[in-house]
């Protein structure tokens, strides 16, 4: 979102403009600062991978064409972005990695703080594991199931359980080009191994061992996160909430939870509705205890529990800025280092939770699962001690309702929703495509990111798809900004969808766009279209399914791994900005066409929002059209923009 | 008029080369580095940074008051528009002779090979201001009136 969208915004403007009246910097300020941004990084033609450079390719064929090893633009820029993707890859890996810790010390009673909560999806779950359920206790399976994950994480051959969902032609693919992923962490240590001076130097190679990687983090790590948090604190399910800056209370303490794993976010909410701790911040002046999140904990609270959403990842320092939060707890992925500076202007204190995450000049209060809720409860009583130190007259909460969003759809909800608790199905949503009422699918994804200059991508983009009979799926912040614009209310579909959508929503009574939670949920989207696969009568395997993937406004390296494992998959991934490959010809052909060949995936690049949804549309039609499914039941009828 | 011209700070040059790509993408059709990047009239940067005896130099044309080039050029191509104190580069009646590269004391301009004609400065006047001075991130080059120089 650039700072023109961020004005027009007036919850969000009130606050920004108090930035600029006080003098303090926020992330527009240090983009503007950072202009222009390298070029060789952004055309992916700088390699620091040794000491015999940093070296930089000139784009303009002039001067260096090799690095002093004599890696050309191909091999440089494959490498990197191999690198990225590892990257990204270990971020949800390792956020799966502490949940199935977590299950371990529940499973084995080292921590009393969790349970598992959903039975039925434990056992679905650890079948895929050959986990043997009959007669036998939740814990003994849930130990078992987490010691065959854990071993998954260390596994050298074989395949992955969760990605034997996948479509038999999927799996065939994967397994003839030496995609299949053979354990979590192995592919990432060897993509750094490979990325190493003098080791794979070929980009076509390269790339198969990247993709390698991206489907170890979605069919692996990431799915593992989702399926046992699930477990773990239960499916989420449909609710109604609110998502703004302006869920901050004034008469109340205000604690936000911000990062990724929702491990400590979850126990937060059990110990901020704890009578003894109410009664407490009722004696500090307060009226009750007021919790809400930002970035993906957010979600993750939001989907289960129905929290409140103060913001997505740009909002982070706007919160601060109301001068309303007490105490801001943060743990790990998309925290801005420049929180702990800016606390020092307010009265906020800011808390890292994780061992592995640790800011300079924040406090800190470790996180053990074993010691789960006395930290929890240690964490909200800092809060509520810190409500009096609040200057009342710093206090600037922005005016204005926000709107409600419904959030809380699963892979699993969606049989409920639409073939009902008697006939659970996915018959009706293949229908709806097949008729013609629906055009296809489309998963809207990703971050936010202060550099898109083009209005709203995530918004226009949703609204545009959604016009033309595209049903949105959505996690991370991208939800949260649609959510913000009252995308994700089933209203949404009088005002925004096509007659053939609208219809659909109507009947159903869900909205057009649908919020599937954090950015490890994004693996929901695969085990969705598994579903609509195995329904059938709209494609064989995932890469004939009319649907269509976007991160507008993608920033960090996990989305590049997201959407590695959605092109991998073999679905078209949409981007607001060119990966890191424009400097060479060969990497750049390679994500358009090459990579087609191989899983029928590919990439497209446009910052113009509108044109991002022509290009799914046209993707989707071009589906459509092989599989001879009917026209458009509404096509003449509808003013397309387009 | 005072003449107005790119001044460099050689301590404060890193190399980083911003002022090649933002000339090349100022001179570009789409003004995009994505895009320009894809043109299929590529054109060089018009400065160029080199580097000596530990320092890093920065080197544009600087549009000398005695220009030799104007003096050499065969075509007249160049000329000097003395209001603008600006050599100016009439690509159509350049005949890419080179002569200007061979007399130019700065070694400020450069055979652009593709094109066949030489590449150098011209102030970004299609843009209105350098965009070498606008986007360097230290500040090492500024565009600036001689007197306003120390």
């Amino acid at each position: 979102m650039s700072r023109e969208d961020l004005k027009k915004d007036p919850i969000q403007n009130q606050l920004y403009e108090r930035s600029q009246q006080e003098g303090i910097q926020t992330i527009w300020e240090r983009e503007e600062k950072q202009q222009p941004h390298c070029g060789f990084g952004t055309l992916g033609l700088c390699c620091k991978n040794c000491n015999l450079g940093p070296c930089r390719i000139d784009p303009f064929g002039e001067g260096a064409t090799r690095g002093v090893c004599g890696a050309d633009a191909d091999t440089i820029s494959a490498r990197n972005l191999v690198r990225h993707i590892a990257a990204g890859a270990s971020c949800h890996s390792d956020h799966g990695r502490e949940i199935v810790k977590t299950l371990h010390l529940t499973a084995v009673g080292k921590t009393k703080f969790y349970k598992v909560r959903d039975e039925e999806k434990l056992k679905a779950v650890a079948k895929e594991y050959k986990v043997n359920v009959d007669g036998r206790t939740v814990e003994t399976i849930a130990k078992e199931l987490a010691e065959k994950m854990f071993a998954e994480f260390g596994q050298q051959e074989g395949e992955l359980a969760l990605i034997q969902r996948a479509p038999e032609k999927q799996k065939k693919i994967w397994r003839k080009y030496s995609l299949m992923p053979r354990g979590i962490d192995r592919e990432p240590v060897e993509a750094l191994s490979r990325t190493h001076i003098g080791v794979d130097n070929d980009y076509n190679n390269l790339m198969q061992h990247g993709m390698r990687v991206a489907l170890a983090d979605g069919w692996g790590g990431s799915m593992i996160a989702t399926e046992l948090t699930d477990i773990l604190f239960g499916k989420p399910s449909p609710k109604r909430a609110k998502a703004n800056l302006s869920v901050l209370k004034e008469d109340q303490v205000n604690l936000i939870v911000h990062g990724h794993v929702p491990l400590l976010s979850e126990v937060i909410c059990d110990a901020s509705s704890d009578p003894e701790l109410i009664s407490l911040a009722k004696e500090h002046g307060a009226l009750g205890i007021n919790l809400a999140g930002i970035c993906c904990t957010a979600n993750e609270i939001l989907v289960r529990r129905g929290y409140p959403v103060a913001g997505d990842f740009l909002q982070q320092e706007l919160a601060i800025m109301t001068g309303a939060v007490d105490l801001m707890l943060v743990d790990l992925q998309c925290i801005m280092p420049s929180l702990s500076e800016l606390g020092n202007c307010f009265h906020t204190k800011i808390v890292s939770t994780s061992e592995k995450a640790r800011f300079p000049g924040m406090n800190h209060v470790e996180f053990h699962e074993e010691e789960a809720l006395p930290i929890a409860k240690a964490i909200v009583r800092m809060a509520i001690e810190n409500f009096p130190n609040r200057n009342k007259e710093k206090v600037c909460i922005p005016k204005g309702e926000g709107k409600d969003l419904i959030p809380g759809f699963t892979t699993e909800y969606v049989f409920d929703m639409l073939g009902g608790r008697y006939r659970p199905s996915y018959k009706p949503l293949n229908e709806a495509i097949i008729n013609g009422r629906i055009r296809g699918v489309a998963g809207v994804v990703g971050c936010d990111n202060p550099k898109m200059a083009s209005s709203a991508s995530h918004v226009t983009l949703v609204k545009e798809l959604i016009k033309n009979d595209v049903l949105v799926v959505q996690t991370g912040c991208s939800a949260l900004s649609c959510g913000r614009a009252g995308l994700l209310t089933p209203e949404a579909a009088f005002d925004y969808a096509g007659k053939g959508l609208k219809e659909v929503c109507e009947a159903v009574g869900c909205p057009p766009v649908l919020h599937l939670g954090s950015c490890v949920d994004n693996s929901r989207i695969l085990t969705a279209c598994c579903e609509m696969v195995k329904e059938g009568g709209i494609g064989r395997s995932l890469d004939e399914l009319p649907v269509a993937g976007a991160a507008p406004e993608w920033m960090s390296e996990k989305a590049i791994a997201i959407g590695w494992y959605f092109v991998a998959s073999g679905l078209l991934v949409v981007l607001g900005e060119p990966l890191p490959v424009y400097g060479s010809d060969n990497m750049t052909k390679y994500v358009f066409e090459d990579v087609e060949k191989i899983t029928g995936g590919k990439w497209a690049f446009d910052k113009d929002p509108l044109k991002m949804a022509k290009i799914m549309i046209e993707h989707i039609d071009s589906k459509r059209k092989a599989l001879s499914l009917k026209p458009m039941m509404y096509e003449s009828k509808v003013e397309v923009g387009r | 008029m005072k003449k107005k011209r790119l001044h460099y700070d050689v301590t404060k040059c890193v190399a980083c080369r911003t002022c090649e790509l933002v000339c090349f993408v100022g001179h570009s059709l789409s003004k995009d580095i994505f895009e320009a990047i894809s043109e299929k009239k590529i054109h060089l940067p018009k400065v160029k940074v080199f580097q000596d005896k530990g320092k890093n130099f920065p080197v544009a044309c600087r549009h000398c008051d005695d220009p030799k080039c104007v003096d050499a050029c065969i075509a007249r191509a160049l000329t000097y528009d003395l209001e603008k104190k600006e050599v100016i580069h009439d690509k159509d009646k350049c005949v890419g002779c080179w002569m200007c590269i061979m007399v130019c004391p700065y070694g400020a301009i450069r055979p652009d090979k593709r094109v066949k004609i030489p590449t150098r400065c011209d102030h970004c006047v299609e843009i209105g201001q350098p965009q070498c001075a606008k986007n360097c991130p230290t500040k090492a080059i500024s565009y600036e009136e001689e007197e306003g120089v120390k």
